[in-house]
């Protein structure tokens, strides 16, 4: 790319950039509160795991430009583009988060919680102290995966107007600008790229040996 | 002399209809060694889990210090019984030094004295403080991983050590080891045990009173002397079928043991 080209576009592509960083990262807040005690309480209702995450299967089943689409007519949601996409987004990362969250702790040795309970730890206790660091690799796992999907898809937000590194993307694609298209994908994969090496570093610092 | 633990008719049935134990009676005098003997299935896991209340009876009562366990609030009895159990359960994301305080962190005692405690507990079972307080579980082998799960247990200052097949898993060299170094605990320690093992020569060197269970009745309860010396066919039965057992497996050593 030329220097004429960055000079032009520069501060468009740090501005989209920190765009996309703020829908992937609110949608991610948003479904880490969720997924994360969800899956907890999954672990407490097993029965409830099957319908539950099957729910959550569905919405990250639906394709990412048609669940854009059913959000768009909503009463106080379609007002603003970025709501949307912060919504879309949230539903999309809500299945690998509620998922390893709930297999992680549900893989534990099972003679580990049994030890907790029988040397007096409380329920509180039990979780904070022996559940959730013993699952908190698999945590980050899906977390890892929920924030990479996310990124990706946070580009197709531009489709509605949310904005983010999508909209040099559609931008370049609509007037056959490649050099356009190519300033919103490259920082987009860098982003994803970074935020796996990110994540996988966490997923593997609380990686616990036995 | 008041007991330590008592099972009074004590019952479990399971959710299914079969029954686990039938109406055992069972008392540990204050500083005794009770050893359970018995086969697999015999109920001697389950009698000894409904003593912290891991299992509650279907019928019948368990005491504590004259105390029904029902009417103490679970978490407080189970911290002031200790618990040691064959697979040790030893938290691996946590330091020798933090498995050991544990039940001392959960009731809120303040990290340095945790330290001290710890320090004081892992040269009572044998280990220095300086090589063990900052490993972790996967850094021992067997038998330092069951001389932590014991001070772990006797952290808190239990009145009650439950200790289910505590050195099952270990070869037969550690074992020994470790059953001199319980030995010689206990007799400093004013703590009632109740030592469920299969191990009759573990139960002789161990125990002050040796308990018979089969098929969910306990169907002896002897002095040591007594029960060794006894001509009761069914303990009989059981020491002959527990030293044909050991004679076999000396015989055809278990290629796969470890410490």
């Amino acid at each position: 790319m030329s220097s004429k080209f960055l000079s032009q576009y520069g501060d468009q592509i740090a501005t989209l950039t920190m765009e996309h960083l703020w829908l992937t990262t609110a949608a991610m807040l948003f479904a880490t509160a969720i997924a994360v005690p969800a899956g907890i309480w999954l672990t407490r209702s097993p029965r409830w795991a099957r319908p539950v995450i099957g729910m959550a299967n569905v919405l990250q089943t639906i394709p990412s430009l048609a669940m854009f689409g059913f959000l768009l007519p909503l009463p106080w949601l379609g007002e603003r583009a970025a709501r949307i996409a912060i919504v879309a987004l949230t539903a999309y990362a809500l299945l690998p988060i509620l998922r390893n969250t709930y297999a992680g702790i549900r893989g534990i040795d099972p003679t580990l919680i049994e030890v907790a309970r029988a040397i007096g730890l409380t329920d509180a206790q039990r979780l904070f102290k022996i559940e959730l660091p013993l699952a908190a690799s698999f945590i980050f796992a899906g977390l890892r995966t929920a924030t990479v999907t996310c990124i990706g898809i946070a580009t197709i937000a531009a489709a509605v107007g949310a904005g983010g590194l999508g909209e040099l993307i559609f931008r370049g694609v609509a007037s056959i600008d490649n050099r356009l298209v190519l300033a919103g994908a490259v920082p987009a994969a860098l982003l994803a790229l970074a935020a796996d090496g990110i994540m996988g570093f966490f997923e593997r610092l609380t990686t616990v040996k036995r | 002399m008041s007991n330590a633990l008592e099972f009074r008719s004590v019952s479990v049935v399971t959710a299914a209809g079969r029954s686990l134990l039938s109406d055992v009676s069972l008392a540990l005098g204050e500083g005794t060694v009770t050893a359970v003997l018995g086969r697999s299935g015999s109920g001697k896991t389950t009698l000894l889990r409904t003593a912290n209340r891991m299992i509650d009876p279907t019928r019948g009562e368990v005491y504590v210090d004259g105390r029904k366990v029902n009417d103490a609030p679970l978490v407080d009895l189970r911290r002031g019984i200790g618990y040691v159990i064959q697979e040790t359960g030893l938290f691996p994301h946590f330091t020798v030094e933090r498995n050991v305080g544990l039940v001392l962190e959960a009731k809120g005692t303040p990290k340095l004295q945790r330290t001290k405690r710890c320090e004081e507990l892992l040269r009572l079972v044998g280990l220095d403080p300086a090589a063990f307080s900052n490993r972790y579980p996967h850094q021992l082998s067997g038998g330092q991983r069951q001389r932590v799960g014991l001070a772990r247990a006797l952290a808190a200052e239990p009145g009650i050590l439950l200790m289910d097949e505590p050195f099952g898993a270990l070869d037969p060299l550690t074992r020994a080891e470790m059953q001199d170094m319980l030995r010689a605990l206990l007799q400093h320690l004013q703590t009632s045990v109740l030592l469920v093992t299969h191990d009759l020569d573990e139960a002789r060197y161990l125990a002050d009173r040796i308990v018979l269970m089969s098929e969910g009745r306990l169907i002896a309860n002897l002095d040591r002397d007594e029960f060794l010396q006894s001509s009761r066919p069914e303990i009989v039965d059981y020491a002959r079928a527990y030293h044909r057992s050991r004679t076999s497996e000396a015989s055809h050593p278990e290629p796969g043991s470890r410490a």
